[in-house]
């Protein structure tokens, strides 16, 4: 099932290899070579599942006739809240205080699992039972928990598969979506020595629940994320499938939410829209199982003791970039990932970060402030799928390409990268580009350059260096010994006589 | 109606054939077509791999050319795309008012071959004759970006003896996308082979688009693997003519190459 065989060392070092080596060794999993077209397992797990959810999110989003809006109306939301989110985040710590939570701010992840210990220390508990939560993930919670001797529980069943298998998810709605029936049948045998279970779903499930019930009755703390805090209740809302969550929020005596900043809407009657696009987007269905929203610490219910900590964690300069400001619309409902032909191809692990697919490939840099996973922009053909399904309308192609241009310039300041392959080729390239007669005299050189390389079948078949990327899988059509515009010179030169080259305008040409 | 043929750079040093296709199309239908000289790229590829700031003399250097043109025909949707998709932000990052100017009123004016013909001109029968099985590919910018939609199936519906075969997953894109096809070859190689799985399982003899930049990529796979599978721009099949019975997309078929029209087709 998995690759990695120390996961704890794995989760506190994402971002070690480029996205085009860690694809590589993706796609290169269980390699076959006599069949140039057959997937590994996990691949045709990733594309299996992939299909099925995108199948579901197709039919529920097109029943609605006022999809479009929906998304034009999230988008706009979250855009305002964004404008004004210093003036929400304090609205709603004021309201959630007044109803008995406990705000906390966290600027970095090392705050943040500060906070949660500390918070922890009084009840000096052995283990926490945990709801599915990305932020955990990304201030890296399980590892410092079980460092300090607190044992983390993932209580959703794809996180419980993951956790129990030393793995990492590669999906951030469906964790475990790389996995199959049969391979979560022989872990859960294994881990919860029960060497008879059969792979039926039914049995799967009876087995984790019968796991977990027990870990929901007798655990004290419970660590969550959220979907969405809302300003003017003070209140928290998470939505999920299994009722686990339910549990954790409901059942132990202390509860700690961890939230990034860009979580936050304006007010209550928001959710009308989110709540139809999230579980549109996310699982294909059109309201989800469960849907939890709680202020404070109401008496004679819930938790007694509610601590919210909002986390930025990198958000904040984000949030300060007008090109890529629109990254933090996102309501993680994967649908992106779902949609990719990339995350298709490789699964979520390749991106080596919390946030796999479109999203993870504009967040995870940004969250880094652009100084670790410098190639994840660049991990998208820009084919636009994402930015069509995406319920709050995030232009990624627009961003990745942002985010690429700050990669070249980060390049260009040094001088390894000026002087590299890739940046000498586009200066070269654009050097001839952007003049009416460098171009035509280098496809004339080109033309008589090329013979070397041309097979006897007309093609390409071998190139060097960078090129032989292209090579390795496919042909290349030679230059034929005469260009269009040559072709038309020699046909219509007499009819309509060449203009001269336009006087290049030195403001805009420089 | 004058229309002005932008080639773009790479079907002029590549593809010569499509360029020569859109001119007898469109003369064939009564039009004059004019082609600048002057006339490079549009800047997509540098634009998209990150280096905005080498674009903009290239784009500059396209709205100059064009300025004066009364009608763009562009046979490739992602130069279409980059100039509607990025163009207007590229003049604004240009701080160049003259130039956001100049770019707001050479787009409208800007169209794609099939989008042209349908959309601009009321055409979709154009009196070609194919009697080939094809299969389309809706090239990503020309569906995500143009919207194209039915355009070109409707022209291609309304070849002669054309029989239009349905391509699964056909909104999925090949893994071309430029330099990305370089940089992440390895992936774009993974999705290129879903790609001509689905072209080879669709039983087309040939494969069209609207933009050569996919069916070169997709071609490099089919050529590789020996298959018989052929690909054409769309203005090449169109081109094909009714009375011609031994056209040349007819022998190009028959000739193992990559799919072209001969320029001896074409009055000289």
């Amino acid at each position: 099932m998995t690759r990695e065989t120390q996961p704890s060392q794995q989760n506190q070092h994402w971002n070690r290899r480029d996205f085009p080596e860690a694809a590589r060794q993706a796609l290169a999993a269980q390699p076959a070579a006599d069949a140039p077209f057959e997937h590994s397992q996990t691949r045709r797990n990733v594309r299996h599942a992939t299909d099925v959810i995108q199948a579901k999110r197709n039919a529920v989003t097109a029943e609605l006739p006022d999809w479009q809006a929906l998304r034009r109306a999230g988008a706009a939301i979250r855009a305002h809240t964004l404008e004004h989110l210093d003036h929400y985040l304090l609205e709603f710590e004021a309201n959630c205080t007044r109803r008995g939570g406990r705000v906390h701010w966290a600027a970095d992840e090392a705050e943040a699992r500060r906070l949660v210990l500390e918070i922890l220390a009084p009840h000096a508990p052995r283990e926490v039972i945990k709801i599915k939560t990305m932020t955990s993930e990304e201030i890296h919670l399980n590892a410092c928990l079980e460092e300090h001797g607190i044992h983390p529980i993932e209580t959703d069943l794809a996180e419980l598969i993951v956790q129990l298998g030393g793995d990492r998810p590669s999906h951030f709605v469906a964790p475990a979506l790389h996995i199959s029936r049969g391979q979560v049948r022989d872990l859960f045998a294994r881990a919860m020595r029960q060497p008879d279970l059969t792979d039926s779903p039914d049995d799967l499930v009876a087995a984790a629940r019968s796991y977990l019930r027990q870990k929901f009755l007798t655990t004290p703390v419970a660590i969550s994320g959220a979907n969405f805090l809302l300003a003017d209740t003070g209140g928290v809302c998470i939505v999920e499938s299994e009722g686990n969550g339910r549990m954790c929020l409901t059942l132990p005596d202390v509860l700690i939410s961890i939230v990034g900043i860009e979580k936050v809407l304006p007010r209550f009657q928001d959710l009308e829209v989110f709540l139809q696009t999230l579980p549109r987007s996310a699982t294909g269905e059109r309201m989800n199982p469960y849907n939890s929203i709680w202020s404070g610490t109401p008496t004679g219910d819930g938790p007694r003791e509610f601590h919210v900590i909002l986390l930025d964690n990198g958000r904040s300069p984000i949030l300060a970039d007008e090109e890529s400001r629109q990254t933090l619309r996102c309501i993680r409902c994967a649908a992106c990932l779902n949609a990719c032909p990339v995350y298709h191809q490789t699964g979520g692990h390749a991106y080596e970060s919390v946030y796999a697919g479109p999203i993870g490939a504009i967040l995870t840099p940004q969250l880094h402030s652009m100084h670790a996973a410098q190639s994840l922009p660049y991990a998208s053909s820009l084919c636009g799928a994402c930015y069509e399904v995406c319920p709050v309308e995030i232009n990624i192609p627009e961003v990745l390409i942002h985010l690429r241009s700050q990669v070249v310039q980060q390049q260009q300041s040094t001088l390894t990268g000026s002087l590299g392959l890739w940046n000498l080729a586009m200066q070269s390239a654009a050097f001839l580009m952007r003049d009416s007669h460098r171009l035509p005299a280098a496809v004339h050189l080109a033309q008589r350059l090329q013979s070397p390389l041309v097979s006897r079948n007309g093609f390409i078949e071998w190139l060097p260096g960078p090129l032989s990327g292209w090579t390795k899988t496919r042909d290349l059509p030679a230059l034929p010994a005469e260009s269009f515009r040559d072709w038309w010179q020699r046909t219509h030169a007499q009819k309509s006589a060449p203009e001269p080259n336009p006087k290049p305008n030195p403001e805009s040409a420089s | 109606m004058r229309l002005s043929l932008f080639i773009t750079c790479y079907n002029d040093a590549l593809f010569p054939q499509t360029g020569k296709a859109v001119v007898r199309v469109l003369e064939r239908l009564g039009h004059t077509v004019e082609f600048r000289p002057a006339q490079t790229c549009c800047g997509q590829m540098h634009w998209n791999t990150g280096y905005l700031r080498e674009s903009l003399p290239i784009l500059c250097h396209f709205v100059r050319v064009f300025a004066d043109a009364e009608t763009i025909v562009v046979p490739s949707s992602s130069c279409v795309a980059m100039m509607r998709d990025h163009y207007p932000k590229a003049a604004q990052m240009d701080n160049d008012p003259a130039l956001a100017r100049e770019v707001e009123l050479l787009l409208p004016r800007v169209f794609e071959f099939s989008e042209l013909l349908v959309r601009r001109l009321g055409i979709e029968d154009v009196g070609a004759r194919f009697t080939h099985k094809v299969a389309y590919h809706p090239s990503c910018h020309s569906a995500r970006s143009l919207h194209l939609d039915e355009i070109p199936l409707r022209l291609l519906r309304r070849v002669r003896g054309l029989d239009l075969v349905p391509l699964a997953n056909s909104q999925e894109c090949c893994g071309f996308g430029g330099t990305f096809a370089i940089k992440n070859a390895d992936v774009s190689s993974a999705m290129l082979a879903d790609k001509v799985r689905c072209v080879l399982n669709s039983g087309a003899e040939v494969l069209t688009a609207v933009d050569n930049s996919c069916l070169m990529h997709i071609h490099g796979s089919l050529h590789r693997q020996r298959t018989f599978v052929r690909v054409a721009h769309l203005a090449e099949i169109l081109a094909t003519g009714e009375t011609s019975s031994e056209s040349a997309a007819e022998r190009a078929l028959a000739a193992d190459q990559h799919f072209t029209l001969s320029s001896s087709e074409f009055p000289q």
